[in-house]
Formats: C-alpha cells, structure tokens, sequence
C-alpha cells in the first residue's frame, strides 16, 4: 500500500480510489486509530452542524439580554444556565461555534496557502532565497507563536478578519518547514529526475511531481494546526484583542465570565471552556488518526 | 570544554539574525497599523500641532527607515530606549517583570516534568493495559486544554469551592513587599532574607498557576517518555540487565529512563516557548505581574519602544534556553559531537 506514496503523478480519481481503499484497510488494520478517527470526525461535524443549523440546538438568540434571570444556574429552561446579561449560554455556545470554527478554519488555510507554495519554492530553488526565507521561518518558528499572534491582533484592532490574520501568522512557518523539507527529500527521487530529463518545466514538476506528495503530510498537519488556531483564537479572545462585542464567542464567554467567578458562577466559565476543549480535541483526534493510517511509519513522533 | 566554549560562541553569533528577523517584523508592524503613541497619549481631539511637535519630539517623523537604523545602533549599544509614554528606561519595567515571569516558568516546568516523566514511564511499563490507555487518553485531552480554562477551573475548584489557595498575585498582603528588592525572585529573595514565612506565602501563591501551566504542558511529555520508553525497553541492553536479575526498578528508571531522557531534553527546547505562551496566558488569569500583563498594557499605550524591548527579550530568552539545552545534552551523551 506504500507505493502510492512516493509514486509518480496520479490522476484525481484513482488518488481518490486508492485513499478510500487506504481507509477500508485501515478501519481493519487500525482498529483504535481507526475509532480515534471516527469519533474526531464526529465531533467536527456535530459543532459544523451547529454552525449551519443552530435552531437545532438552541431556541434562545444568543446575544437578546434578559431572556431569564441574570446569572441563573443552569434549569430545565436554561440547561446552561444564563450570564450576567441574562442571556441563555447554550445559545451563546451554540452560535459561537461559528465564530471560532470560521476563524480557526480560515486562517488555517490561510497560513497553507502562504506557507505551501513558499516552502515548495524555497526547497526546490535551494539557492539564497531558500537561505532567506528558511531564516525568517525558523525565526518566527522558534518565537511563542502566541506572542507574534497577541501583537497583530492587537495593532489591527477587534474584527473577524483581522484575528484571521493575527492567527495565521503563527502557523504559516509550520507549512513552510514541513513542505520545504518534504521537497528537499522528493526532488531527489528518480522519478523527478526523469521528468526534467524529458525536459518538463520546473513549474509542472513542482505541481504535478512534487505537490501531490507532499499533499498527505499536510492534511495530517492541517487537521492539527487547526486544533491549535482554535486555542489561539479562544486565547487572543479571552484577553480582550478578539473581536466586536456584538459576535458571540467562546473565549470572550470565558473572560467574562472570569470577572464573576469569585461568586461561584460556574456555569460561565465551564461551558464555553469545554466546548474549546471539545473542538480541538476533535481536531487532534482526526489529526492523529490521519496520521496513523496515511503514514504509518510514523507511529508516535 | 573548549569546544563546548565555541559551540556556545557560534551559537549566541546565530541568535542575532532571529532577533533581527523578529525585532523588523514588529517594528514594521507597529509603525504602519493604525494608532500611535502620540494619539494614545493625548487622546483624538488635540490639535494637530501639538500633535505634530510631540510627534517629532519622539522622533516619529521621521521616515520608518530612519527611524529604524537609529533604533538598531541604539540596540547594537545595548540600549533598549526610553519609553514614549512614560518617563522611564525601557530596561526598567522589564527587569522589574522578568523574575516573575521566569520564576512563573521555572515552577510550571518542574510540574510538568514531574507529572508528564514519571506518567509516561508507567504508561510505557504497563502498555496496553488500563493504565496505559487512562495515561494516553489524560495526555490527549490534556493537550486540548486552554491554559487559560485549566487556570479558572483550578481557581474555581481550588480558589473558590475548597477555598484553599490564594488565585491572584504573588503573595499575600501581610508580606512586606521591601523583602522583594534584591533579585525579584521571590523565592530567592524569601531564602536571602531567611524570612521562612514570606517563603510559604510565595509558594504558597505559587501552587495554582504552577500546576496550570504545569499539567498543560505535561500531555506532551507523557506521549514522548511513553514512546522513547517503549523503544528503549525493547533494547538487547534491557533485556540484558533483566536477564542478570537487577531489580525491575533499577532497570525501568536506572538503565532504561537515562537513555530515554535524552529525546526528552530536545523536547524541552522546543517547548520551552509553549510554556512561555502559556505563561502570558496563566499571568493573565492569575492577575502576576509579569512580562505578559507587561505586554499587553504596552500595546494598548502604543509604546514602541517597550514592545520593541519585550520582544528581544523574549527572543533571547528563547534561543537562550535552546542553547543551554543543546549544551545540556552534549554534556550527558557523549556521542553528540558540538
């Protein structure tokens, strides 16, 4: 099953194929990865079902005040209770998703979409520019990315866009480093060399050679960066630097709720922190179990 | 030893262009987003030449260009600035918040090594059995945990339900604070002073924000011991010494444990910055003084200078940590070459 791994060019639909036969095989050979994959994926698409469809969680509007009593602990009316506005928290977890899903998803991509085609180009060109640009990635890589992230987010003020960015920031040096050195590695195989050998142009190696295989490591990465950007953007939130009051969110939730803690109020703090916790599990859960069955010499580090 | 001395040369050569990478980052950064020190200091409806005099005054009219030469011979000096907001060096308030962010990170490391080494040991020893998966499943599910959530939850559990620890500061309102002059260390300046109660207060005040930072950080080391310690047991040198008859004790953490500790320590350097993410994190939810709340209050002021300061200390910090480390392990695996 190994030789599509650092086969040559396929088309989409026998990669296609041949990634369903992988996963048919591993729910048989795999069995724990297989259910730590499973129960990850369920996780994601209960809180995106949350997303399209919040009616089917929640009949209160997450940010109407006063819909009960202010800081009720949780009843039959308000399962998790209602803040200090009086507004219900399970709407509030409930359209929050949104919010941190969307951020963390986005930026992900975002920090792909630089770091990718960045670290395919450095790795391949291997000349002053991979020298450059591996020094500006490392920098920032070996900098606490929450840091860097704390100091955009708060230069470009509150809103949706900017904390996209501010978290982007911190990961696009994961995909860089990653690529890069999955470049280095596959543009020595043989099959690389026999293409430029037929004379094919350095872009067409790049994208049809080099691109598709390096493509599996970073749906294994993706899946856990984007468990991480969902801390970092619970983080940036809950220290004030996220977003308009207006939007519900989870880490804004917390600090919030923080300020009331002392009277006991636990309600506010222990939802949206469980939903964080939730959500990025789920995320490194189909991490991890991505991992096991698309690489599986990779076992544990 | 002289080899070691040059390693550790050429290495502190390489954290110059880090810092420089880090340091233009954010001085572009903070010069072309919106809002600057002269409109945090005087507000939106000052008159433009007022404006405009306070601007120069600070030197902000000049092109970013200009600006930053003259900030980086100032650096090259050893000079951090003066701060644009208040009247006072930039190297003040850092080296007033330093001790307690580092003493903050030092007690979160123990913690961590503390519960994550000896977890995945046992995890390793009893593999594939209950004990092994409850280890793996406490290590994944504690990877998930915001730091900032692990710190309200101890507070609410431990500050506020059992009410037996303090969930801000760094200590109580009885200890004088003129104990603290010396190093800024509490704990160091407690044991100087030989003042035992002070001592308890601080780590007293110690024990939350520790354990947050501490059981966050430690899922990582559980997974990595567990999995170093799984390859070494296999080892023939394992079984060798099982075979002689040393106790299982002396072999698990005597033979096999010192072998496993040194993927370990790599680790450490590069989790160092985790923990010193986590610790702006855990100052914030815990009200400690340190070079996160630093930060933050900074940023909200515009004041360059002092964030351009935060950051290169920051920056040495880590790469200072990464080069003790690499030093660390080139002295008890004599295989390494520096």
């Amino acid at each position: 099953m190994d030789e599509t791994k650092h086969g040559a060019w396929m088309s989409p639909s026998a990669g296609l194929a041949s990634l369903l036969g992988k996963f048919s095989d591993a729910a048989r050979k795999y069995r724990v990865e297989w259910w730590i994959l499973v129960a990850g994926a369920a996780i994601i698409l209960a809180v995106a079902l949350m997303t399209l469809v919040p009616s089917l969680f929640t009949s209160y509007d997450p940010v109407a005040q006063g819909v009960g009593p202010q800081m009720a602990a949780p009843s039959a009316q308000h399962i998790m209770g209602t803040d200090n506005l009086g507004r219900d928290v399970n709407a509030r977890m409930v359209y929050g998703a949104r919010t941190i899903l969307g951020v963390a998803i986005a930026a992900s991509l975002l920090s792909a979409l630089i770091g990718i085609p960045l670290g395919l180009i450095s790795g391949f060109a291997g000349n002053w520019l991979d020298k450059v640009l591996s020094l500006v990635m490392d920098s920032v890589y070996s900098f606490p990315g929450l840091i860097l992230a704390i100091a955009f987010a708060a230069m470009l003020g509150p809103g949706v866009i900017n904390i996209t960015v501010a978290v982007s920031v911190v990961y696009i040096p994961t995909y860089f480093r990653l690529v890069r050195g999955q470049t280095l590695q596959i543009k020595e195989e043989l099959y690389v060399e026999a293409a430029r050998a037929i004379g094919a142009r350095k872009s067409v190696i790049l994208a049809k050679y080099i691109f598709p295989n390096v493509i599996a490591t970073v749906v294994v990465v993706f899946s856990l960066n984007v468990a991480d950007a969902i801390m970092t953007e619970a983080a940036l939130s809950y220290i004030g630097l996220g977003l308009p009051a207006g939007i519900p969110d989870w880490g804004m939730d917390l600090s919030m709720g923080k300020k009331f803690l002392p009277s006991g109020v636990w309600w506010m703090i222990t939802y949206p922190g469980l939903m964080i916790m939730t959500l990025a599990l789920g995320f490194t859960m189909l991490g991890e179990g991505l991992s096991e069955i698309l690489n599986p010499r990779l076992q544990e580090y | 030893m002289r080899r070691i001395l040059r390693y550790v040369g050429g290495r502190l050569l390489l954290t110059v262009p880090m810092v420089f990478v880090l340091l233009t980052m954010v001085f572009v950064v903070l010069r072309v987003m919106p809002g600057d020190p002269v409109s945090a200091m005087l507000g939106g409806h000052a008159p433009q030449a007022v404006i405009d005099k306070k601007k120069a005054e600070l030197g902000l009219d000049k092109p970013i260009l200009a600006q930053y030469v003259d900030y980086l011979g100032q650096l090259a000096r050893g000079d951090l600035g003066d701060s644009m907001i208040l009247k006072e060096k930039v190297s003040k308030p850092i080296s007033d918040k330093l001790p307690a962010t580092i003493e903050l990170t030092l007690c979160g490391l123990v913690v961590c090594l503390g519960l994550g080494v000896p977890l995945g040991v046992r995890a390793a020893r009893k593999r594939r059995t209950g004990h092994d998966f409850g280890i793996r499943l406490y290590a994944n599910v504690v990877y998930c945990i915001p730091v900032f959530w692990m710190g309200l939850m101890l507070q609410m559990i431990f500050g506020v339900f059992l009410d037996a620890f303090p969930i801000a500061g760094r200590v109580g309102s009885r200890v004088v604070s003129g104990e603290f002059d010396r190093t800024g260390f509490y704990i160091i300046d407690t044991l100087f002073s030989g003042n035992f109660e002070a001592l308890g207060d601080v780590l007293y005040h110690l024990v939350l924000p520790a354990f947050t930072l501490g059981i966050t950080l430690s899922g990582v080391f559980v997974r990595l011991t567990r999995a170093n310690m799984l390859d070494v047991l296999k080892s023939d040198y394992v079984l060798a010494s099982r075979a002689r008859g040393v106790p299982e004790r002396a072999v698990v953490y005597g033979h096999a444990l010192k072998n496993a500790l040194i993927p370990i320590i790599t680790m450490l350097g590069l989790q160092f910055s985790a923990l010193l993410a986590g610790a702006i994190l855990t100052e914030t939810t815990f009200s400690w003084p340190g070079m996160g709340r630093l930060l933050l209050e900074r940023i909200y002021l515009r004041d360059y200078p002092t964030i351009q300061g935060i950051i290169v200390v920051y920056a040495l910090f880590v790469s200072f940590v990464s080069l003790i480390v690499d030093v660390v392990y080139a002295i008890i695996d004599p295989r390494v070459r520096l």
